[in-house]
């Protein structure tokens, strides 16, 4: 019985990573006004190039950082479309998602199949892996995972305990004011896009290299709509993130749990989503000041003298 | 020394010629931008283009596929114009139209082995319209009474649909004589929808895409309705000051669209499929690609006939160059984002006029 | 500030003007809504660019192109409407303005320098309440705080007190007084006489972009002034035939509106309107009006009072009932709430009357009808366009404003309540509007004519009332000299009532 609690958490924690990944990246984005939908393609992208880097060279880590540049680098259309054309952001996330995902399985098409021979290992934080219980759990994780966690706390720490963090909400709350007190507000608005789309493509990798140590088209499988409700679940805040992804996780994989008992494996998969609407409408029962988005979120800004 | 001033401005003279103008010069640089891509990755651009035209459109087979592809893209389509007219962002019309295939599948299922064609299938298609309504208005209610988010309502009711209907075919509605992949029983007889001989096109299903597409247009542009649902998309604050009923509207407006999805997803089921399987089965991400077929409509549903056809043809067209090129299926992904990219940037065009100005220093 | 200049679209905002203010004195800005006076500071504080002059500090001319680089002069603008993120709270706020605040963990190490300043002038504010939980008043020290941490030596407050409570007034009075005396120069911006009296030094008087008077406040009375804002001693009459007051039209009493802030901003209006005239509310923009044309619309909620149409009570009903009971507004934003922008010009000439028999049938618009109608609205009212089916949004401003009225006019409505109706408008459909009221009113109609151009109302109205901080100062007919006073009541000192005789101000007894 232990052990299955065991394994239950540790692959809670798998399964959580990708999602907070792309949730950070997601908070970040969204406090500072642009709604990025385009996260499931920026992921795919990430995925795709992290495989083939690491398959050419050998080397997973250089794998990583080819994919959180792909996922840069594209994610800058949307930067350009929402921020200096102001284009509907809506409409302009669900492009780069195509786009992301279309350029991902053409690009992965010579890989699919083909088992990751170079991978990355687990690693044990030596000391800290041979606690008991938590060890094995908590410590003798993906990179990724430790990876995940701790970039959640330090976009909480960078939003919450910095002055650049203090603007970039600024901007996602009031950009006129914050642009009359001296801040470049579309520099922090793409910057905000480009290190989200990173975020996600680093989401990404962590599903081609280190989770299942393959390429294959449509992996990522949702994972990107379902961070961007989770961005809400987690009310914009990166610290609240890191355990709602988890809790998220925990229900995927729950899924597997309870089928013995029984319940229908498709009414599980449903839970995460139902639950994010249940929530959703609690808070604005509660307190309709809006859920807590910030208040300009989606609304294009017009930089002009009157 | 001279300075070249590039300035934006805002243009005032938007005509309906420079609209067409402007997403035909956007399609066009979106395909110069994929054939870019294509040779990027070694295939020979125009040879690939090319071959997507003569897939689609340069046969006989070739046509009558892409009319068929093409009918659940005007439907959805045209529904998607008279939303996002309102402005409301409703990117659940892929779970609008598995709903509509869920219900019409009880009803002909229920009510199919006793009554005549003529009689199931008219009721199959108001059940399809039904239930497509009753997953659109959700998130128009929850929109206007307690201002969620539409963009999450309608995605998550995506997922919560397809597992809805995935948990049907595994559990109470499991064929009996379906072996292997699940799914119900094939459909009576009298529900299958009637085919143009040669080719997949269930013409009911097309008779009412072309219909409903005329009908919206009466809809948004001659009736009460559709005028407070453009005042709304275009101005809420003049929607308020003319006294307009939000929620009424909002529920309209998303029946509709949830309903037109709905007669797609009856059409899959009855008209193509015959009996109701996974949700990647019914649907192929119509809902997410009848997005850009209204946007490229220009939000008017008429014009998403045409625009239909565009996209049917790229779906057919990237299937063909998926077999003859061997190119993935994704390719066809690749080009809806560019081309939806473009178009957005069109727009920017459109709406703003630009100045270039030497200036003395 | 020497020989400053600033246009908008053509239109002269500021003309060759030129002040200055020394360290250790206020300076009063004085105007009415549109005389130039926030562009002025706006240019003074690198918001806005000046076509022509220049701006000088203890002599030196510099160049200042953004406010970070007024900030870096000295220079504080303490705004109209808050500069602030409602959703943060005070300390964070305070970091995002400074320009000095440190990179990690600002709000801590802020804290203890905030704290300072706050003793200083004797401000008490809880540094982490959210800003939106806060009055105004205390928003206001916020923003002032944020400037004083700059090291701001000149100080620039745009109508600071329009949102104030007459205590949190007597505060920031006190507190300007502190900075005066520490040497910091203040330059107050207001349209209220008292104010400027009580507090500043010396005046400088705008009047549409131009500067016609200074003085100092020791100098001058509170007369003196408001003839120099507004430009006139005498009233004049123009001819219009007199009409016999028709049967009471609409009757409102005692009414109390809630403003946007959550502050009121009606507070205990009364009056009745007859048929066969023009009543007017003179009044600087800002002072309740906008509230009393929705509230009577339909638009806003009514807190406590009722209004009625002849005898049927019309408090609180929806605008679409309003308008059927024969109540047409033209509204004071006319873009921001009078047409869709994206939709056609003929769509656009019914868009509060669509709903009626003449132009929809059941479900259907009747489109004929409806081009008709359009056509005949831009023929009688000069709209200048290509053709009906032009997108509106590609018409000018002024031909918009048009097309509103004509909307409004024509339907032959009881009672019309036309906001600023001509702000912007030429000179020759200024006049052709004009022709349109007094129609109206020949007809039977009534119009309720909220305006600041003086000139409009003596030259429409019947009666007048004036209205400041949300109360009626006065009801008065256009022919009675106490008008001479007008620029008085219009700045708060003065108030009437209805018989004529004067009653003492509310101010000054407390």
């Amino acid at each position: 019985m232990e052990e299955i609690i065991i394994s239950t958490i540790q692959r809670t924690m798998v399964a959580g990573t990708p999602l907070l990944l792309a949730t950070t990246g997601e908070v970040l984005c969204e406090r500072s006004g642009i709604l990025n939908l385009g996260v499931e393609g920026v992921m795919a992208v990430g995925a795709v190039v992290a495989f083939i880097v690491t398959m050419t060279t050998g080397q997973p880590w250089l794998g990583v950082l080819a994919a959180v540049a792909a996922g840069m680098a594209i994610s800058v259309i949307h930067a350009v479309a929402s921020v200096s054309l102001q284009a509907n952001q809506v409409v302009s996330g669900l492009a780069l998602t195509m786009l992301g995902l279309g350029l991902s399985g053409m690009m992965g098409k010579p890989y699919v199949g083909k088992p990751l021979t170079i991978k990355m290992d687990d690693v044990a934080i030596p000391w800290l892996c041979d606690l008991p219980v938590v060890g094995n759990i908590f410590f003798n994780q993906s990179p990724f995972f430790y990876l995940a966690v701790f970039l959640a706390l330090v976009a909480w720490f960078f939003l919450e305990r910095t002055r650049l963090g203090i603007q970039v909400r600024s901007t996602g709350e009031n950009p006129r004011a914050t642009e009359t007190q001296g801040v470049n507000v579309y520099l922090l608005q793409y910057w905000s896009v480009i290190i989200g789309g990173g975020f996600s493509a680093l989401a990404g990798a962590h599903l081609s290299i280190s989770y299942s140590k393959s390429w294959v088209e449509g992996m990522t499988a949702g994972r990107g709509w379902i961070a961007i409700a989770l961005t809400i679940f987690a009310l914009w805040n990166p610290g609240r993130a890191i355990w709602a992804s988890f809790v998220f996780g925990g229900i995927f994989v729950a899924q597997y749990l309870l089928q013995p008992l029984g319940i229908s494996p498709n009414f599980l998969a449903m839970l995460p989503y139902v639950a994010t609407l249940v929530i959703l409408l609690l808070i604005s029962l509660r307190d309709p000041r809006k859920l807590n988005a910030p208040a300009m979120l989606a609304t294009p800004y017009k930089r002009g003298e009157r | 020394m001279t300075m070249i001033q590039i300035s934006f401005s805002d243009r005032y003279n938007i005509t309906p010629l420079r609209s067409l103008m402007t997403s035909a010069g956007a399609f066009a640089a979106g395909l110069i931008v994929i054939g870019l891509i294509f040779a990027f990755v070694g295939v020979n651009p125009f040879y690939a283009i090319s071959e997507i035209f003569m897939g689609s459109f340069g046969s006989v087979y070739g046509i009558k596929e892409t009319i068929t592809k093409a009918i659940p893209l005007i439907l959805v389509g045209a529904g998607l114009t008279l939303a996002f007219r309102a402005k409301f962002w409703n990117i659940g019309a892929e779970g609008q139209l598995l709903m509509g295939a869920i219900f019409a599948t009880w009803t002909a299922q229920t009510l199919g082995p006793s009554l005549p064609s003529w009689a199931i299938v008219p009721i199959m298609f108001a059940a399809g319209f039904i239930g497509g309504a009753f997953w659109g208005i959700i998130p128009a209610f929850l929109k206007i009474k307690y201002a969620i988010n539409e963009v999450i309502t309608t995605l998550m009711l995506n997922y919560i649909c397809a597992e809805f209907l995935t948990m049907l075919i595994v559990g109470p509605w499991k064929g009996k004589t379906r072996f292997g992949f699940p799914g119900t029983d094939n459909l009576p007889d009298s529900a299958i929808l009637g085919i143009i001989s040669g080719s997949r096109i269930h013409y009911a299903t097309l008779i009412l895409a072309l219909a409903s597409c005329l009908i919206l247009w009466v809809v948004i542009y001659r009736t009460r309705f559709g005028y407070e649902a453009r005042v709304v998309g275009e101005n809420p604050d003049a929607g308020k000051y003319a006294g307009i009923n939000f929620l009424k509207t909002s529920l309209i407006l998303m029946a509709i669209s949830g309903g037109l999805a709905g007669f797609a997803g009856v059409g899959e089921v009855a008209g193509i499929h015959h009996y109701l399987g996974y949700p990647a089965s019914v649907s192929s991400g119509y809902g997410f690609t009848a997005i850009i077929v209204a946007w490229l409509a220009k939000l008017n549903p008429v014009y998403a006939i045409l625009s239909g056809l565009v996209f049917a043809g790229i779906v057919v067209g990237g299937d063909a160059i998926q077999i003859s090129l061997g190119l993935p299926a994704a390719t066809v992904q690749i080009v809806n984002g560019t081309l939806l990219i473009f178009l957005i940037m069109g727009d920017y065009f459109l709406n703003h006029q630009f100045k270039i100005r030497f200036k003395k220093k | 500030m020497k020989d400053i200049s600033k246009s908008f679209h053509g239109i002269h905002a500021n003309k060759e003007i030129n002040l200055h203010v020394d360290s250790g004195e206020i300076l009063g800005l004085l105007g009415e809504n549109g005389a130039g006076k926030t562009t002025l500071m706006n240019i003074l504080y690198g918001l806005y660019q000046p076509e022509t002059g220049q701006i000088c500090i203890n002599g030196n001319p510099i160049r200042i192109t953004t406010p970070v680089e007024s900030i870096t002069h000295g220079i504080g603008m303490v705004h109209q409407h808050f500069m602030l993120v409602q959703n943060h709270t005070v300390i964070e706020n305070i970091a995002l303005g400074y320009k000095d605040t440190p990179f990690f963990f600002p709000k801590v190490k802020l804290r203890e320098k905030v704290r300072k300043f706050s003793e200083q002038f004797d401000f008490s504010i809880d540094l982490d309440q959210k800003v939106w939980q806060l009055s105004a008043g205390e928003q206001q020290r916020i923003e002032i705080i944020k400037a004083l941490l700059n090291g701001a030596d000149l100080l620039i407050l745009d109508e600071p007190t329009s949102v104030l409570t007459p205590q949190e007034i007597k505060e920031l009075i006190d507190i300007l007084r502190r900075m005066k005396a520490e040497g910091h120069s203040i330059i107050f911006i207001s349209h209220k006489l008292d104010e400027i009296m009580d507090i500043c030094d010396r005046v400088t008087v705008l009047r549409k972009g131009q500067i016609v008077g200074h003085a100092d406040t020791a100098d001058t009375d509170k007369k003196g002034l408001a003839r120099m804002m507004v430009g006139r001693d005498v009233v004049f009459s123009i001819d219009k035939e007199k009409m016999e007051k028709g049967a009471k039209a609409l009757s409102v009493d005692n009414i109390h509106v809630t403003g946007d802030k959550g502050m009121p901003a009606v507070k205990g209006v009364s009056f009745d309107l007859f048929k066969n005239e023009i009543f007017g509310v003179a009044g600087v923009a800002g002072n309740g009006q906008r509230e009393l044309a929705e509230a009577i619309t339909g638009i806003r909620k009514i807190d406590s009072g009722t209004i009625r149409i002849t005898d049927q009570e019309i408090t609180n009903l929806s605008p679409r009932k309003i308008y059927d009971y024969g109540v047409s507004h033209v509204p004071e934003e006319r873009i921001r709430f009078g047409i869709a922008p994206g939709l056609f010009l003929y769509d656009n000439a019914i868009l509060k009357q669509h709903h009626l028999k003449k132009f929809s049938k059941r479900y259907f618009l009747k489109y004929n009808q409806v081009k008709t109608h359009a056509k005949s609205i831009v023929s009688d009212f000069k709209v200048s366009t290509h053709s009906i089916n032009n997108q509106i949004r590609n018409l000018s401003g002024g031909n918009i404003q048009k097309l509103i009225l004509g909307r409004e006019i024509s339907e032959k409505p009881k009672l019309l309540v036309a906001s600023h109706p001509t702000y912007g408008l030429d000179i020759g459909a200024t006049e052709f509007l004009r022709q349109h009221l007094l129609e109206l009113r020949r007809q039977g109609s009534t119009v309720l004519l909220f305006s600041e151009d003086l000139d409009e109302i003596f030259e429409l109205c019947d009666r007048v009332a004036i209205i400041f901080d949300g109360e009626l100062m006065g009801i008065l007919n256009a022919d009675d000299p106490a008008l001479s006073d007008i620029g008085l009541m219009m700045a708060g000192s003065k108030r009437m009532a209805e018989s004529g005789n004067p009653r003492p101000n509310r101010l000054t007894n407390e």
